[in-house]
Formats: C-alpha cells, structure tokens, sequence
C-alpha cells in the first residue's frame, strides 16, 4: 500500500472505540511514514493504551480503516504480528525465568533455530548492559534492567515497526536517557517506532511527527516546531526587587504586561535580542530596579496546556 | 502440514516455560501429592477397619478397603491438580508476558496448550507418586499389563479433559483467590461418588446423583480394570464423559482467550 509522501508504516482513517458508554478513541485519523518516529502524546486516559491495542492487534477497533506495514487490521492480523515488535506500558517479561531464558523463549517462539538464537541473545545482552545479569531470574531485576530487557525482547526478531508505550515511565534520568539514545539508533537502522508519552521532552527530543491525543480525539498533529506555533506562549519574565518597581514597569507597559507571582510581570515577547533591547529602553528608569529577567520560547507544554484544556467544540486544530 | 509444526513448536515451547517454573517453585508440586496422600492414609488407617466392614464384598476388612478407595484416592489427585492448573492460568494470564505472546506471530492457543501439557504431566507425576504410597502400605492389584495400560489411559483421558476445564474457570476468574475456589467443587466429587463407598449404601436422592456424575463411572472403571474385575459399561461411558468435558472445555477456552484483552 502506498501513499502520497513514501510509504506509511501505519495508516489510520476514523478510528473509533468505546466501552460502553465511555468513548475511548472517536475518529482517530494518522499516518507514520517508514522509518519514523510518532510521538502519540497525551494526558492519563486521553486513550493512549488503547490505540497501542488496537495497532499492535491486542484488541479490535469498533470501526475505521487501520493499515499496520500494508496489512489490514483486523483481517491481516498474524501477517501484522510477523513484523511488529511492542514493548508495553508494563513490563512484559516473564519474572520467573532468567534474562537469558527470556531472550530465548522470545527466539523460539520467533523459530529462530537454537544457534541463531544464542548468538542475538547473547549480543542483545550485552548491548542492553544486561550480561552480567542474565543468569539471575528477572523478579530481581531493577526497573530500569527489567525494561531494558523488556525492550532487548522486542528486538530480538528485529521487527520492522516498533511500539513503545510510555517506555520511560517510571525510569530515573539516565535511564531515560539511555533508552532515548537506543530509541534514535533504531530509528537510524531504519525502523519505525511508534511511541507514547505523557513527557513533552520526550516527544520533542525523539519524534519526527507528534500527535496530541485529549479525551479519544487528535486535537493537533505535526513536528515539534508546527506545533509550538500554534500557541503564543513567547514570553518575558520580569522580577523586580519592591512593589515600587513593579508598579512603575506597569505604567510604563500601559496594558500589555500581565501579572505573575509575586513581584514577576510576563510581557508577551519572540525572545529575539531586537525586541530585548526596545523593552529595556521603556523601562529605562533609575526607580524599576529589574532584578531577574527571564526568556521563554513556547515549548510543547505550552502546547500541551492550551490544546488539552479546550472545551471539546473548539478542537478542529488539527491539519 | 507446517502449520501443524509450528503449532507443535510453539506449544512445546510454552510447555518448557511451564517446566522451567514448576522446577523454581516446587512448593505447588508438592502440595498435589501432600494432599491425596493425607487422604489417603486418614481414610486407610482411621476409618479403614469400618469401612472395609461395610463393603459388602467378599474380603472385608482394612486390606480390602486400601484396594477400594485407592482410586478414589487417585481421582482425588486430578482435583487437586485441576486446582492448581486454574490459579496458574489465572495469574500467568495477567502478566504481561502473555499480552507479550499475543502480539507475536505464534499459534494462538499455544499458551494454553502450553499450560495444558504441563499440567498434564504434573498431575499423572502426582497420581503415580500417590498409587507408590498406596502400593507401600498394602495396595496389591492383581491387574496384568493390559488392565495397568487401559486403566493409565481412562486416567490419562480424564486429567487432559479436567485440566482443560480448569484452564476454562482459570480464564473466567478475575483474581487467582477466585481460580483457586471455582474448581472447590471438583474435589466433592470423588466423595460424592463411587470414591469412597459404594453409592448403593447412599439414600436415594443423592445416590442417583453419585451413579450419574462423570467421577464415578471413571473410579469405577479405574477399579474394575486395577482389582481384574468385569468392567462393564464404566470404561465407556468414562471415556465419553472425558471426551465431551474435554472438547466443550477446549471450545470455551479457546473463546475465552481469544477476547478482547482490555475490557476497560
């Protein structure tokens, strides 16, 4: 199946699912292009999980077209399961059994043959930092090991199209980090990787394409930089040292400051240095004595923010 | 024909998982047999004398009642174990592993028949380390080779169709505390049946309950062929009742594992 653009690893027309009254996902439309990473970004319960479902043919969707690799879903499903990989929210390695048995439970079932299979294990194991551990049963690993290994599982059959669902959740910062570094090296050796997050830094750094799902419906869609112009959230921040100041900057600003915390104004802004200096000069009086100053460019929480608390009518941003 | 391979691969694959399991946690195994076994000896030893007085047999007496109840005592074994099997299914199916194995191109009900094989071989471990203990304390069955096979195989048929019923309650609990009570009846039967004394000594109501549930003709069966006795119409009607338990308890679970993993 082709489309306009190069080839979509994932086709999403009108999807739609609910449970019982509770509308889960309502006319989700997306497509990833081969060999790029989507970020599907939204608050607890915006429908995240079940959109994984859905793709990675845990689950069936009540209606919508949904292509996964050029098969059809819910008709191809096995032909779907063959080139996908999917490392879910939690974690999903058998406790019971060693890091290594793990791996090599995954490369039976993948009908590696038993020497093909020891040797991707055993370089998974040590790609992911995990020999040293893989003769312990999982149940002792920490958090940060046990996803490791989670995603070590994933890969072992080298897939083609990769699921992450929140795969950071719950990991300390270098962790994160490092699972962010494995993320962009699959993406180099031209994989494509399906992610969610609830962390805007997250999507920002690895996506080439974010979705923003709220309440079952993509309220926004496009890069990092489309979407931070999609809110003016360009700002100055102002902290003056007494009341005296402030006050003084207020007159001086006429209406266009707003107030912050205490002693803090915020003047709309683009953060470039011409438009620094013009503001410094109107407050050029001995009396607004300015003790900090601030800039802030928009950044996806803004985004975030501002698409996710609209009431549902005014939603059609998306393009 | 390859599809059949693989279907074979993939479940014997899942029976190794299910192996490597019971060896880290031998504490359940053990149980299987703890059990039957204390059955076994409070029903020979306590009530052995008075039961066996009241058999109506030929033989009388605490030797005679060993070769009676020993295969009620061995039914009692696949209840335990279907016990067990359920609670297994149960806790393995809510782990993400398995949502792990459902997005892989393998043969779907290989979980299952993973569990199935397993359970299996545990339970028929279980019956013969409990037919050893009643063989030590005086069981003596005068069966030749043909009977031990035919009776193994009546076993053998009955385990497969009562653990593919507990893998069926395994997946229709919600918690493993509700896997582990569901089967609870199972272990009545063998009681409420031919296991421990025969149902014409019963009162009318519950004795036609006992002639007509699946446990007795199986007990009966196992016993007419161990003690080389007629065995009449039992060794058929237990291999039907297996049969029909086992092909409806497959369907279902089947069905069961096949639906939507998330329902909320």
């Amino acid at each position: 199946m082709t489309h306009p653009g190069g080839p979509a690893a994932i086709a999403v027309r009108g999807l739609r699912k609910s449970y019982g009254d509770q509308v889960v996902l309502d006319g989700v439309g997306l497509e990833v292009g081969a060999g790029t990473i989507c970020a599907l970004l939204g608050p607890n319960g915006a429908g995240k999980t079940t959109m994984v479902s859905i793709l990675t043919t845990l689950i069936r969707a009540d209606g919508g077209a949904i292509c996964v690799a050029g098969h059809e879903l819910p008709a191809e499903a096995q032909a779907v399961r063959s080139v996908i990989g999917v490392t879910g929210q939690f974690s999903a390695v058998d406790k019971l059994l060693t890091g290594e048995e793990n791996l090599l439970l995954m490369a039976d079932l993948l009908h590696l043959g038993r020497a093909a299979g020891r040797r991707r294990a055993a370089e998974l194991l040590g790609q992911f930092g995990l020999a040293g551990a893989s003769r312990k049963i999982a149940a002792t690993y920490s958090g940060g090991m046990r996803r490791r290994l989670d995603l070590a599982m994933t890969l072992i059959g080298r897939p083609s199209i990769i699921f992450l669902d929140e795969p950071t959740a719950g990991l300390d910062p270098r962790s994160r980090r490092a699972l962010w570094e494995t993320v962009g090296e699959l993406r180099a050796s031209g994989v494509t990787i399906f992610l969610t997050t609830q962390y805007l830094e997250e999507a920002d750094q690895l996506a080439d394409h974010i979705a923003l799902l709220d309440h079952g419906r993509l309220v926004a869609q496009g890069t990092a930089q489309e979407l931070k112009r999609l809110v003016p959230g360009g700002h100055v921040s102002l902290k003056f040292a007494d009341a005296a100041g402030i006050e003084s900057a207020i007159r001086a600003l006429g209406g266009g400051a707003s107030a912050g915390e205490a002693l803090t104004l915020q003047v709309p802004s683009d953060g470039s240095v011409a438009s620094l200096r013009a503001l410094l000069a109107r407050l050029d009086d001995p009396q607004t004595e300015i003790e900090q100053l601030s800039v802030h460019t928009p950044d996806l929480d803004d985004v975030f923010l501002a698409l996710t608390s609209l009431p549902p009518a005014e939603k059609e941003l998306s393009g | 024909m390859s599809d059949l391979r693989y279907a074979l691969r993939d479940s014997a694959t899942m029976l190794r998982r299910y192996l490597r399991h019971l060896r880290r946690y031998p504490a359940m195994a053990g149980m299987l047999v703890g059990m039957p076994v204390v059955f076994l000896l409070i029903f020979v030893y306590v009530f052995g004398a008075t039961l066996g007085a009241g058999l109506g047999e030929a033989s009388t007496g605490r030797t005679a009642y060993i070769a009676y109840v020993t295969p009620g005592i061995i039914l009692m074994t696949v209840a335990v174990a279907a016990t067990a099997t359920a609670v297994s299914v149960c806790t393995d199916l809510t782990e993400g592993i398995v949502a792990r194995f459902r997005t892989m191109a393998i043969w779907r009900p290989s979980v299952l028949a993973g569990h199935v094989a397993g359970s299996l071989i545990q339970a028929l471990l279980a019956m013969t380390v409990v037919t050893g203990v009643a063989v030590l304390i005086g069981f003596r069955p005068p069966a030749d080779l043909a009977q031990w096979l035919a009776a193994i195989g009546v076993l053998a048929l009955f385990v497969l169709a009562i653990t593919w019923l507990s893998v069926t309650l395994g997946l229709l609990a919600k918690t493993p505390e509700t896997a582990s009570n569901t089967p609870m009846p199972l272990m009545l039967l063998p009681f409420l049946g031919s296991g421990f004394v025969p149902t014409a000594s019963m009162p009318a109501g519950l004795r036609w309950f006992a002639e007509y549930q699946p446990f007795t003709p199986v007990i009966n069966a196992v016993r007419a062929l161990l003690l080389a006795r007629p065995a009449g119409d039992n060794v058929i009607v237990a291999v039907a009742w297996s049969a029909g338990i086992g092909l409806a308890s497959y369907l279902w679970a089947r069905r069961l594992y096949n639906r939507d993993l998330v329902s909320a």
